[in-house]
């Protein structure tokens, strides 16, 4: 403590400093609820909004896929609302067909939909990726989930065809709305795909995608209600 | 309570013995670790009370070592045993971070391994499709056997699609497990399964020929079965079908019998590795068509479904008819 007075000098500039970070924390708080008018914060609006929001982004898609041009929307803000939401729905509807046999469960499961739906997307994403194709993983599954939209309305039809009970006539217009809808549907996604692939090898990357959705939309026609 | 904590430890301070700036500034951040410790943790006061305590004895002890370097470090050590619990947490959500990251790492890293081995154009690939129909003479010399897997693992995912098909055709039921997986399995067992015989086989028997090339081989050997599945669960007659089986299938194997044969030495070795590799070849094709065939719901449908009620019908008309047949023997 001898050399004691040496430092008190330094000690009253220091003490500034040392005393400046207690302040500082204080405040903090004041700051950080004042300024809360900031436009990119959603944490106070209404959650009607949020889900407003992200419905009409889905939709925006939806529309995409009905009008397949060369846009980069579809790729750029991708989501798997809308495929979650087709798969869901597609599963659902196929969901309760007839049983081969009396006493087994009923035709196509919820799983099994769902398995062939995700269990595709990722196999065909993976080859796209194996084949040198630019695209990223989640925005393949993202296309190749919303492509499944004209399948699903063409699901839509043929439940409706099937409660009218129309025999041979019904079978043929099932045959063309799925025939369409699977017309559709790939060449919908081989739209948005196919510019991320090498030119020489879009073949090789669009037939996996053909093979897609052909069975889907197989097991979208052959699907019969439950008597 | 921790403001005040700040301010009353740094007077209890015995600033003697510090001689530099640099080692009070130290302090100064030895307060503000613990007003990020009091905000973030959000413990009790006895716990803080217990804390200042702690703090303030070994600050005494600190005063007493005049080392200001150890006291940051016991400083620090007692943020540690206070933040057990955070940094056991921080800790496991690190580990599985880290899992995670290497998982996806590994899957990319994966992809890059796998690259080349797709590296085709559709050009070479029908090539190759219609080169698995068509054996080669020659045996005397090595066959090139490409090292390709996008032709096998496409041809495997048809021959799923179509096994569904005739699943689905033909009623079956499997009573553990969906269609499309009892699908799946079949085919990727079948390929990798049998692919992994042959070479092991051929490892045996020394014959010239790498997994790769085993797959690359088998695997476009399923083209004659898809094609012959093709036709034979959409058109049910059973000589179209011998006769598929025998041309397409007998062509496909051939053809890898032929490139067996061409890169083995000996009679033995080359009959053992081909009569494997043919008779399991056939007989796939074969299973996966009669056991997956309409026939079966034909006769099914024909005891129960919408006919039952016809056949009820007609049981009924006999009975009919033999009893008025009866009735008028009667009379």
């Amino acid at each position: 403590m001898a050399d004691a007075s040496r430092p008190f000098a330094g000690l009253a500039s220091v003490s500034v400093p040392e005393d400046t970070p207690v302040e500082g924390d204080i405040s903090v708080p004041v700051h950080a609820t004042s300024p809360d008018d900031d436009e990119l914060s959603t944490l106070d609006e209404p959650v009607k909004e949020t889900i407003l929001r992200d419905l009409r982004a889905v939709a925006k898609k939806f529309v995409h896929v009905l009008y397949p041009k060369q846009s980069s929307e579809l790729l750029r803000d991708w989501d798997l609302w809308g495929p979650l939401l087709l798969c869901v729905t597609l599963a659902l509807l196929l969901q309760g067909g007839a049983a081969p046999r009396s006493g087994d469960q009923g035709g196509p499961q919820f799983a099994e939909v769902f398995i062939i739906v995700w269990f595709g997307s990722i196999v065909i994403t993976l080859n796209s990726k194996l084949l040198g194709g630019t695209i990223s993983f989640f925005q393949s599954l993202c296309v190749l989930g919303y492509c499944i939209l004209p399948l699903t309305a063409a699901m839509v039809v043929c439940r409706l065809v099937l409660l009218g009970n129309l025999g041979g006539a019904g079978f043929a217009a099932r045959l063309a709305a799925v025939a369409a809808s699977f017309g559709w549907s790939a060449f919908a996604s081989s739209a948005f795909l196919a510019g991320s692939q090498p030119p020489n090898r879009k073949g090789l990357a669009v037939y996996p995608v053909f093979l897609f959705y052909f069975v889907i939309g197989w097991m979208i026609l052959t699907f019969s209600p439950a008597a | 309570h921790n403001m005040s904590a700040g301010p009353g430890r740094a007077s209890a301070e015995p600033w003697g013995s510090f001689d530099e700036p640099v080692v009070q500034g130290g302090g100064g951040s030895a307060v503000i670790d613990m007003e990020n410790m009091d905000d973030t943790s959000g413990s009790s006061f006895e716990d803080m009370g217990e804390m200042h305590q702690r703090m303030k004895e070994e600050e005494e002890v600190a005063a007493e070592a005049a080392d200001a370097d150890d006291q940051d470090g016991d400083f620090l050590g007692m943020k540690g045993f206070k933040g057990q619990l955070g940094r056991q947490v921080a800790d496991e959500v690190w580990q599985v971070g880290k899992r995670q990251a290497s998982r996806a790492f590994n899957l990319y890293a994966n992809i890059d391994i796998l690259r080349p081995y797709f590296d085709v154009e559709p050009a070479q690939v029908d090539g190759r499709l219609i080169e698995s129909m068509i054996p080669g003479r020659m045996i005397n010399f090595p066959q090139k056997i490409a090292g390709e897997l996008y032709g096998p693992l496409m041809l495997v995912f048809t021959l799923v699609a179509i096994l569904l098909h005739g699943m689905k055709t033909s009623g079956t039921v499997i009573r553990e497990g969906t269609l499309m997986g009892t699908a799946i399995g079949t085919c990727f067992g079948y390929w990798l399964g049998v692919s992994s015989l042959i070479y092991f086989l051929a490892y045996l028997l020394n014959a010239q020929i790498t997994l790769l090339q085993t797959l690359s081989l088998l695997g476009y050997g399923l083209f004659g079965h898809c094609a012959v599945l093709l036709v034979s669960y959409n058109v049910h007659v059973h000589l179209l079908f011998y006769t598929l089986w025998l041309l397409l299938g007998g062509l496909s194997t051939l053809r890898m019998v032929s490139a067996l044969l061409s890169r083995t030495v000996g009679a033995t070795p080359r009959l053992l590795l081909c009569a494997t590799a043919s008779a399991l070849h056939m007989l796939f094709l074969l299973y996966l068509h009669f056991a997956y065939h309409k026939m079966v719901e034909g006769l099914l449908d024909s005891l129960e479904g919408s006919n039952l009620a016809a056949m009820q019908r007609v049981a009924r008309d006999v009975e009919q008819v033999r009893i008025n047949s009866t009735a008028a023997l009667a009379m």
